[in-house]
């Protein structure tokens, strides 16, 4: 079941659509600025905007549900929520289990934030949030990869020294940076990972990933999408 | 929640404080000590139920359903209790979707799993899609009731079986001596007289119960622990209130939280368990007896 | 690939030796049995050694519960009173952020003539951190039972101990406390079977896991989330500690045997298994 599940309903109900059908969209809620829980205890984020934006245009009313990132694709897949908006990259991996619409951001690097940055990688364990593709790409490459449970604790083990680097997405790790006044600083190279980031969606809706597929390409069409994810991540961020 | 901490970036000190442990977050995570206690409202009872069809069934004269029973019974002291939290919900879930399905949609021709998608019919989807978000969340708060009601269950067999056995013999003998059915000797000797044994486990029981109430944080409901740890992160300024990394503090409040529920426990039990034993046969009625004296 | 093979590559994952990469498609039963079983590796370590451990520290603690002096027995109440009555999984989270405070070169401990370094750094792997939060924690549910059987032991044995003329340290060592022992053996075996159930939390509480070396539990989580199959990986997970408490009841009841083999038959203490320890 795990689930966590959160009473914000993100009325995207627009006049004229009586009888919408409901979609609830699963977050993690630990990923700033992907996805969050703001002071308020809502679902907030580059990821809640384009979610509402993103029902709105495929007429749908939807809903917002939080779930540990670690079991989110099974809940999924057992129909707790219909629809994963988590900051989830595209990979061969999971595209055998669920599919994915057209990415919303585009194959973004993945970066090494460190306490220095003359690290040698190789030498101490290096931090990644379990089950993501950067924990994978860790693991191949023959380095100790460190497993946290959230994305929060991967930072704070570079922090206390328990790792040498933590890797992500370097979205989310920018701001961490830039806020650390400088005790925190980029390393190594700058891999691209997976597909970019999509939605992920059961491979038997077929229906509702044709019908957000089509509200994405209308975002990436009149630019709306491009001038949200400069919002978000920075005048330096990959648009479309 | 107060006028003033409109602007939280330029507040500091003590009112800082005031308002950040007072904003929508926190009220959350003291909601969810609501959450906590309810669960534990709603297990104590229907747990003592299934223990009691299990002590019962473990003393039954028919074969199945004692081994039943003994299986019940014995299978907490086989696995830990954390194996059955991560595997009955999902597996309850897909189980009540599957009973649905086969009622409501008979024509279903498709597979149900398919590769590892799990699908049955919309009309049998437990909530429904429809449904409204607090449907949703009463249903994963109920399977998490029913998992640990499930667990628990097993342990409170354990302590009813046990003080069944513990009421002597020659009690029920002379119930069936007076003509009494087993039946009737079962509901006006046993069961009055098993309580005053079942009262040790069953409080011992309870104090387990508290302390096993964090492991709803593994089953996705968002409890104590959950805000704990959401809230203690180290927050950016995106944040209305950032910070560094306060889980420390969080856990320690939450430490203070659960000595205090169980020392709370213990006097309240200790208090119970001293009343049930006024004028009781026991050592400790023996006891209150002659310090009365 | 034979079941074999597997069992070369993963049969000892757990620990770090054989294939570097877990298994990421098409998992076999074979896979699932050999890897959750490398992982009870770590079960058993922390569990053997917690208990070991734990039993003398639980003993010092029963008699310092049981001491006339308040000096040594409110520590020992305290103790006892805080690890019982807070849940291991808020304990593990507390020390492991606690552990990762301390300074990563070292702590250093002025001694007049000389400083000596002690090192911290291994405190937050979970093999030792861990295993400390397991140790304290079996040592205060420990603690309890045999201050509670110490405090059962029959008048008459400690009148018989005086009259045959012994006292002190000898009174202890042969009459008071393998009574104690006697009496504590059934809840201490109780007390061993939960500790090895409480193993499973390690890694699901705080301490991270490195290079993929997990417990079973961590196994058992992987293929549950890669295969969104719960049918096989739990159930596999749980008939492995079936076997593991079995062991556990098995050489505890070798123990008691020997604890009572001075009694007549009808009045040695069996081991009843009663849920009374976990936490």
């Amino acid at each position: 079941m795990n689930q966590l599940i959160l009473s914000t309903a993100a009325l995207a109900l627009t006049a004229g659509m009586a009888m919408a059908e409901t979609v609830r969209l699963g977050t993690e809620g630990a990923y700033p600025p992907y996805n969050f829980i703001n002071d308020a205890g809502e679902v907030d984020g580059f990821e809640r905007v384009l979610g509402d934006e993103l029902c709105k245009r495929a007429e749908l009313t939807c809903e917002w549900v939080t779930n540990e990132w670690d079991s989110i694709i099974p809940n999924l897949v057992s129909g707790n929520y219909d629809v994963i908006i988590a900051g989830m990259s595209i990979t061969d991996e999971r595209d055998k289990v669920i599919d994915f619409s057209q990415n919303y951001i585009p194959p973004a690097t993945s970066a090494y934030l460190a306490l220095s940055a003359d690290t040698d990688l190789k030498s101490g364990p290096v931090a990644a949030q379990t089950a993501t593709i950067q924990a994978g790409y860790i693991a191949e490459q023959g380095m100790t990869l460190a497993e946290y449970a959230t994305p929060d604790e991967t930072v704070a083990a570079v922090r206390n020294g328990e790792a040498v680097a933590v890797f992500a997405d370097k979205d989310f790790l920018v701001p961490i940076a830039e806020e650390s006044n400088g005790e925190l600083v980029f390393t190594g190279d700058e891999p691209s990972l997976g597909g970019g980031v999509g939605l992920g969606i059961r491979e038997s809706d077929t229906e509702l990933k044709d019908k957000f597929n089509a509200a994405i390409q209308s975002m990436k069409d009149d630019g709306s999408l491009n001038a949200l994810i400069t919002e978000w991540f920075g005048d330096k961020a990959l648009l479309f | 929640m107060f006028q003033y901490c409109a602007e939280p970036k330029t507040l500091e000190g003590l009112i800082w404080l005031s308002c950040y442990l007072t904003n929508e977050k926190h009220q959350l995570l003291y909601g969810s000590l609501g959450t906590v206690l309810l669960l534990m409202a709603i297990v104590a009872p229907v747990a003592m139920l299934f223990g009691f069809g299990g002590a019962v069934a473990a003393r039954s004269h028919l074969l199945p359903v004692r081994l039943f029973g003994k299986g019940y019974t014995s299978m907490v002291r086989g696995i830990p209790d954390i194996i059955f939290f991560m595997f009955v919900p999902i597996a309850l879930d897909q189980l009540f979707e599957l009973i649905r399905h086969k009622i409501k949609c008979p024509d279903w021709t498709d597979a149900i799993w398919q590769g590892s998608d799990f699908v049955v019919c919309a009309e049998a989807k437990l909530p429904l899609s429809t449904s409204p978000q607090y449907v949703h969340e009463i249903y994963g708060f109920s399977l998490a009731v029913l998992a640990f009601s499930i667990v628990f269950g097993a342990f409170a067999a354990n302590v009813l079986y046990g003080a069944m056995q513990a009421v002597p013999r020659a009690q029920l003998e002379t119930a069936e001596a007076y003509g009494m059915t087993r039946r009737q000797a079962f509901r006006r000797v046993l069961v009055p007289q098993m309580w005053v044994f079942a009262l040790p486990g069953l409080s011992n029981l309870w104090m387990i119960l508290i302390k096993a109430t964090p492991l709803l944080f593994l089953l996705g409901v968002e409890d104590i622990v959950y805000w704990a740890k959401e809230l203690g992160g180290s927050k950016t300024s995106q944040f209305a209130y950032p910070h560094p990394d306060w889980r420390l503090f969080y856990f320690m409040a939450l430490l203070v939280y659960y000595l205090s529920m169980t020392r709370l426990s213990e006097i309240v039990l200790g208090r119970l368990s001293q009343r049930l034993s006024r004028g009781q046969a026991t050592f400790a009625g023996e006891q209150q007896r002659k310090a009365a004296r | 690939m034979s079941c074999w093979d597997t069992l070369l590559q993963y049969g000892l994952r757990a620990v770090g030796i054989g294939e570097n990469l877990l298994p990421k498609t098409d998992f076999t039963l074979c896979q699932h049995v050999v890897l959750i079983g490398s992982g009870l590796i770590w079960n058993i370590y922390f569990g053997v050694l917690a208990l070991i451990f734990g039993f003398f520290l639980a003993n010092a603690l029963a008699l310092a519960k049981a001491s006339a002096n308040p000096l040594l027995r409110k520590p020992a109440e305290w103790f006892i009173f805080v690890f019982r009555g807070s849940p291991l999984f808020i304990q593990f989270f507390l020390f492991y952020e606690t552990f990762v405070l301390l300074p990563r070169t070292g702590i250093e401990i002025p001694l007049g003539f000389t400083t000596i370094t002690l090192a911290t750094s291994w405190l937050t792997k979970a093999w030792a951190g861990a295993l400390i939060v397991l140790f304290l924690n079996t040592s205060a549910y420990t603690g309890e039972i045999f201050y509670g059987a110490l405090r059962s032991v029959p008048k008459g044995d400690l009148e018989a101990a005086d009259a045959y003329g012994m006292h002190g340290w000898r009174k202890f060592r042969r009459v008071i406390w393998p009574t104690m022992m006697r009496l504590a053996w059934p809840a201490y075996t109780n007390e061993a079977i939960f500790m090895f159930h409480a193993t499973t939390l390690v890694y699901f509480s705080g301490f991270p896991a490195f290079s993929q070396m997990g417990d079973s539990l961590y196994y058992a989580t992987y293929f549950a989330s890669k295969t969104f199959n719960p049918f096989i990986a739990y159930p596999v997970i749980a008939a492995y500690f079936i076997c593991l408490t079995m062991l556990v009841i098995f050489s505890y009841g070798l123990v008691n045997t020997y604890l009572n083999r001075h009694l007549p038959q009808n009045m040695r203490t069996k081991i009843r298994l009663r849920p009374q320890v976990i936490r």
